[in-house]
Order: C-alpha cells, then structure tokens, then sequence
C-alpha cells in the first residue's frame, strides 16, 4: 500500500471553559491517499470542520489539539510552530471555504491576491506570476481572465468568487485540499457547476481532497470514501458507494432515510428522534445509543471503536462477532 | 376567471416592484435615471384547499416575495391576491381584515431571527391568541398554548424556557405553534427547513404532513431544494427571475420538465441514488434583476433560444403534458423533450 497523504491517528480536540473541558472531537482517526477525495459528513456540532481547522492549524483558542497526531507525508504537523505551519499552508495544503466573500480580502484586486499567494509559496517573478495568475482563472473558467483579473471580489458573482477562491487554493499547487463546505453557500445550478469544476482539477492536478459537507448527495457524486461523524467521532467510514447504499451504522441508516429523495414517493421520512447531544452532556458509552433504535446494554456503558461491517467499518456493537443480544 | 368551488387563494397577475433608486441628490447631481427592480411580474396561480403547493427557484427569483405579498408584508404593485373570496391587499396597511390575519399565517426560514429571544415561549405562542382576543383569562390562554405545545411535539413545561434554550428544530416547532395558534388554515412556509440539519428537516417535515392531515391545512411551501419540495408539495410552480415558467403537478414536473429551466433544476440535483449517469452543469448564472434581459428571460442560458425568444416574452400557456409553461419552443413544438429518466435531450 502506498503511504497515505496524509494520517490522522487519534485525534483529539478540546476547548478548556470554565465548567470543564468540553471535547469537540474524540479519537478520529483516518487516512487520506494521494489524489483521493474523502468526503466528511456530519450534522453540525458533529466536529467536521473542527477537524479540517485542525489540519489546516487554524484552531481557533482556546481550542486545542489534546491529543493524537497528524502527518503530512509521513511528517508531523501538529506540532509545527506558527512560522512553520504558514509554509505549509497553502503550499502544500490549500483550503476552501464555505463563503467566498470571506475568504478573499475586498480592498484588493483578486489579480493582486492571486500574484501574492503565488509569489509566496513560489520563485516567481511579479510578470510570470501574473501569467500564472490568468492561466488559473481560465482554468477555473473565469470567462475573459486577463481583464477580469484587475476586478475585485464585490464585481463577481457568488458562484464566480468561488471559482477565484479555487484559483487561490490551487495556486501554489499544493497535494491536498480541505474543502469546507464549499458549495452549501450556493445556488443549486451553480453548485453543481462547482463540483463538477473541483472534480476536473483534482483529476488533472492529482490533488488530494478532503470535502467537508452536510449534504450526502454532493458526497455522492464527488468523494471516493466517505467518514460519517457525530457527536465528535467518526461512526461509519467506508468507500462512498458501500456506506450509501448500504449503511451500517443505525445513524448513516436513519441519515440516508432522512434525505427527501426524488424516487418513490413516501408519506413519511425516515426519523430520528432527538437531537444531537451538546458537548457538555455527551452520554456514556455510545454517544448514539440514546436515538438508537436498536441499542442494547453494551451500548450503554462501553464506547464501540470502528469495526469491519461488510465493505466499510462501523463504530457500533451490532458488529462485534459474536455479541448480538 | 372565476374561481373553483374549492379555490382557497388566488394569484392574479400579481406584481412587486422596489424602487432601489439612489438618493435624490445623487441622481439628480449624477443624471441617473429611476432604477425598478421587479421582484415579482405578473405570477398568477391558485391553491386548493388542503393541498400543498411548491414554490422553487435559486436566490433572487422572487419566491420570498411572494410569500410575502400573500400574507400581506408587502403590498401589491399590480395585481390582485384573493384568499377564499376576501382581497389580500387590504391586509397589508392600516388594521385589515382580521379574519384574514388568523387564516393566514407565515412560518419563516430562520427560527433564530423570527422567536423574540426575550419573550418565554407560552407568551410567543399566546400573542395571536392575545392579538386576536380568541380566549378570555390567562387560564385558558396557558391551557391551549400547553394543547398547541403538544401538538407539535414539545412539553408543555417548556413554555417556561426562552427560544435560546432550544434548538434550531425545536424553535421551529415553536414557529409552527405560533402559527397555528390562531386557528390558521394557510400557512406560507418560507424555506421553513433551510437552516436545519437533514436529520432534523426529516423531523419538521413529517410533523408538518402530520398536522396538514389532522387539521386540513393548506400550505404556500417555499424552497430552493427540489427535493424537499417533491416530498411536500401536490403541484409545484417554478420561478425565474420574478416570473413563474412552469407549473404543473409533482408527478408531471419531474417525469416530464417542460421547460428549459425546470429541467437544468432537475439534471443541477446531486444525484444521491449513484446511478452514474454524467450530469451536464448548466452554463451561466441568472442575470442582474435589475436589467433582465428583453423577451425570456432565461434566454441567455437556454441552449434552444432563438430570435423569438430575444424578443417576445413568453406567457404561461397549457403544456401537452397537463401543466402549464412559459417557453416559445415548447409552444412552437420545436423543443421536444423525451421524458427526463431517458436522459436525453432531442430536438427537431
């Protein structure tokens, strides 16, 4: 097996407040391969995007990385001090946001931007980066690039201004990037014009991807593995197609059920009753075994790790052999 | 026109312009003109009573405006709204017709912004009570805000807690109590699920159905996701730019789009079912309302636009498949599309 991009091992992260530690994320783990999208799903307070911040190292404080560990090509960058982390962000890992308009600075021009985030992750000169600047925009199917480099993020569309945070992301032409929510702020039209924008490049570069999203069916189309999370923990990972087709887990099954779908036409969608529990008051054992429909009395006192259930592994005691009550 | 026996709201030819013009001065000092943007032009369509009828579109489309003209926050530029024979437009100034303020209620996209998060949830939920002097004595009051509580899945003692102790679901099962406590019989649900998680969207939208079934109520159901709107709706309308360009019942829309746009809506849906089949992402954005562009609308985008449709905006005219649709090409014959599970696209 090749060694994977990148490995997150036991992962833990927490926020000191004055009642206590409160956990966001517990104990993930997973691996992303070179070129491979993996798709993290999950309901929010499911600590998705605290993950991605993690990896990114743009933990907001007092939030922290408590425990585990995460390597970038067989390096650790948890650990990196601030200066170090900055030659890695965006070299080498890039990122995408969920509203563009955020993460472009409006008092300057995207061109100026663009040349910047170039100049600083590559020796290259102001013209030639410039040059390199106009090739990203077409790419990225900014009609008429060389003069609209000179615009700024307020004359673009919101589907347009996603395309130029693509540019930026891919600018340095870093091996991985992480994907939050990119398309949630869009209209459906245009998301699906930005999928299939981020699908190609990815396919072209050979980047890696990790795609934050509430919505399976964008996971469907764009992801070859998906990680499920709640409650801070991944329940259910496995290659897109198994985990949706087949969902193992009793939360991916109520999930998929829940999604109002286009074929068929039922009365009532599946329900999971409840919510999601909040940080402070996350129950002992399994964290799900109070929605669940099928929670017996391991669930109750011991946490289940991931095991292997048919073609994906699942974190659910209905797949420890030889323990089905 | 006249209405069916069973009509219960009416839209004709209903229009809302904002004058989005700069400052006086401005113009004047820069020689600019008067700008108009015409949210909504000349939408008509007609509900049932008891069933649930879609309104879908991208941002911008003028579905919230709608909404808004119907329960009477916005008032009228052209048109006319009748709800069960009484004039909507009279609700939108002054006192109105208070019949019409209980029948009519509105169920809004954030239940963050539309819950005072001042007020205890038994006073929000009793305000159209108090509002409309429904019930006398506070006993009774509390007593039927405890019912209504119940009713949509909540405790009566959590009338006591403020919105912010509640979630995003939960709060907008208090928007949905609020609504109902009035004794409505049409509710307009504005992206009612937008803000919530799929799990919890699963959970609003099935009490909703539940209550539609139990109370007989009618509802204006207003979405961007297609298919949240396949799940709810009977019939559904779909807009562009201020204009609805198709409207036929749920079965016929998706097996059968007639329209252009409806059918880059249909092909733009992830497709969560895997099927492999390539999606073809439609070229463009929609245009700046404030200068759309002459004859149809969506004729920048549309792959089977001719000079016609430069031109000549299309009205809404009865399509072979039962709804209707506003599209030359479709009127003319000259786009004829193959139903959508075939996937293919012909024209002759």
């Amino acid at each position: 097996m090749t060694q994977a991009l990148l490995d997150v091992r036991h992962l833990r992260i927490e926020f000191p407040t004055r009642r206590g530690i409160l956990t966001a994320v517990d104990d993930v783990s997973f691996e992303i391969a070179p070129g491979e999208v993996l798709g993290v799903v999950g309901e929010s307070g499911a600590g998705k995007s605290l993950t991605g911040a993690a990896i990114i190292g743009l933990l907001e404080p007092p939030g922290r990385v408590a425990a585990g560990e995460i390597l970038l090509d067989g390096m650790r960058i948890d650990r990196l001090s601030h200066d170090e982390m900055r030659r890695i962000r965006g070299r080498r890992i890039g990122a995408i946001f969920q509203d563009p308009l955020a993460s472009l600075d409006p008092l300057y021009s995207i061109g100026h931007q663009l040349v910047e985030t170039i100049r600083t992750h590559l020796p290259l000169s102001e013209s030639a980066a410039r040059a390199r600047a106009i090739d990203l925009l077409q790419e990225v199917g900014i009609p008429a690039a060389a003069r609209r480099i000179g615009h700024y993020p307020h004359q673009f569309s919101g589907g347009m201004r996603q395309r130029v945070v693509i540019a930026l992301a891919l600018a340095a032409q870093p091996r991985l990037i992480i994907a939050d929510e990119p398309t949630t702020a869009l209209d459906v039209s245009i998301q699906s014009q930005i999928i299939t924008l981020l699908k190609r490049l990815c396919r072209d570069h050979g980047t890696a991807v990790m795609l934050i999203t509430h919505d399976m069916g964008v996971i469907a189309e764009t992801a070859d593995r998906v990680a499920v999370m709640y409650a801070g923990r991944i329940v259910e990972i496995g290659p897109v197609s198994a985990v949706i087709r087949a969902p193992k887990h009793p939360y991916t099954i109520g999930l998929m059920g829940s999604i109002p779908s286009l074929v068929g036409d039922r009365e009532h969608l599946v329900q999971i009753d409840g919510s999601m529990p909040r940080l402070t008051a996350i129950p002992a054992g399994c964290p799900f075994h109070p929605r669940c429909s099928r929670v017996f009395d391991r669930c109750l006192h011991e946490r289940p790790d991931l095991i292997d259930a048919g073609a994906s592994r699942a974190a659910c005691w209905l797949y420890a052999a030889g323990d089905r009550t | 026109m006249t209405p069916a026996r069973d009509t219960l709201l009416q839209v004709a030819h209903a229009g809302k312009t904002f004058d989005v013009s700069p400052p006086w001065l401005t113009r004047v000092l820069g020689r600019q003109h008067r700008l108009l943007l015409h949210a909504v032009d000349d939408v008509s369509f007609d509900i049932l009573r008891g069933e649930t009828l879609g309104l879908v579109g991208e941002s911008g489309c003028g579905k919230s405006t709608v909404a808004r003209l119907i329960v009477g926050l916005y008032r009228l530029s052209s048109g006319a709204i009748t709800y069960a024979g009484m004039d909507v437009g009279t609700l939108a100034y002054g006192r109105g017709n208070r019949t019409l303020r209980r029948k009519l209620q509105m169920i809004f996209q954030d239940p963050y912004a539309s819950l005072n998060p001042r007020w205890r949830v038994v006073d929000i939920v009793a305000e159209p009570i108090r509002a409309q002097r429904l019930l006398r004595g506070r006993r009774a009051t509390v007593a039927r805000v405890d019912a209504l509580l119940t009713q949509v899945g909540l405790a009566a003692a959590d009338g006591h807690k403020y919105p912010h102790q509640f979630s995003g679901g939960q709060r907008q099962r208090i928007s949905i109590a609020r609504a109902l406590a009035s004794e409505a019989e049409f509710l307009v649900c504005d992206e009612p699920t937008s803000a919530l998680d799929v799990s919890v969207q699963a959970q609003v939208l099935n009490l909703m159905r539940d209550l539609q079934r139990a109370l007989g109520l009618t509802y204006l159901f207003i979405s961007h996701n297609l298919a949240v709107v396949h799940h709810v709706a009977d019939r559904i309308g779909v807009m562009y730019l201020g204009r609805i360009v198709e409207l036929a019942d749920k079965a016929t829309l998706f097996a059968t789009p007639q329209h252009p746009y409806t059918r880059m809506l249909l092909d733009a849906i992830p497709d969560i079912a895997m099927s492999g089949k390539a999606r073809t992402p439609v070229a463009g954005e929609v245009p700046n309302p404030l200068a759309p562009p002459p004859g149809c609308t969506f004729h920048p985008r549309c792959p089977y636009a001719n000079e016609r449709c430069r031109v000549e905006v299309p009205l809404l005219k009865r399509a072979p498949t039962g709804g209707v649709v506003a599209c030359h090409g479709i009127e003319e014959r000259r786009i004829n599309f193959a139903p959508h599970d075939a996937g293919v696209l012909k024209e002759t």
